[in-house]
């Protein structure tokens, strides 16, 4: 197994009640497992999308992304800057 | 010259305009966005700004660096504000310069508009009301990683 930390935001961290939170997935396991293992911790994080915008290591990428011991997989509601 | 931030700390925009303009420029553009104080007909009292300030720092570097390399910039300076603004605050502040005007309205247009698309920062209004909410933002762009 490997552990990966996720990064809740804005909403997201509201849904789920915690900013961060540390989620053990398979060896090449990809963002979407990450998030699959995640929402099935509990009914709070059960609460959040099951197909988020992800960004691993500071980088926008897909929920195919594989996943490496330590990365940091943020969740991203859609974003409102400006 | 590229610089460009994330703050907490509230925006002074004669600081982001002194960072740009050189002898040979004929433009100088400078855009404040701020906190109004009315939203889909409710009157605002105050936003506050989440941002994914490590990841936010790099996806405004590369929006400065991405207006720079496609248009005759001499400097360009642009930050973005998190964290507790009331009415009237700047939340993101541009400035750029460049030999012609037509250059500087185009590529601050741009820096805009892709901070609005990109960068990973949300916003929730407080109303007068006391209550709050947060606004619905665009889906980011979502990239397919390398295979």
């Amino acid at each position: 197994m490997i552990r990966v930390r996720v990064l809740l935001f804005a909403v997201y961290r509201d849904l789920a009640g915690t900013a961060e939170v540390d989620v053990e997935v398979p060896f090449e396991a990809t963002a979407r497992t990450a998030v699959d293992r995640l929402r099935a911790l509990n009914d709070r994080f059960a609460r959040l999308p099951a197909e988020p915008a992800v960004a691993v290591n500071l980088e926008y990428t897909g929920l195919d992304a594989s996943l490496n011991d330590g990365d940091e997989l943020a969740l991203l509601p859609p974003v409102a800057g400006g | 010259m590229i610089r460009t931030w994330i703050t907490d700390q509230k925006l002074d925009m004669a600081a982001v305009l002194a960072a740009v303009g050189t002898p040979a420029d004929g433009a100088v553009l400078v855009f404040a966005g701020t906190v109004r104080d009315h939203n889909d007909g409710r009157a605002v009292s105050g936003m506050r700004y989440d941002g994914y300030t490590d990841m936010a720092e790099r996806v405004l570097r590369e929006i400065a660096d991405e207006a720079a390399a496609r248009w005759d910039l001499s400097a360009i300076a642009a930050a973005h504000r998190t964290g507790d603004l009331v009415i009237g605050d700047v939340a993101v502040a541009i400035a750029l310069s460049s030999p012609h005007r037509a250059e500087a309205f185009d590529a601050g247009r741009y820096v805009i508009e892709e901070t609005k698309r990109r960068l990973p920062v949300w916003k929730q209004e407080h109303y007068a009301d006391a209550t709050s909410r947060w606004l619905e933002g665009v889906a980011p762009p979502a990239t397919e990683p390398a295979p």
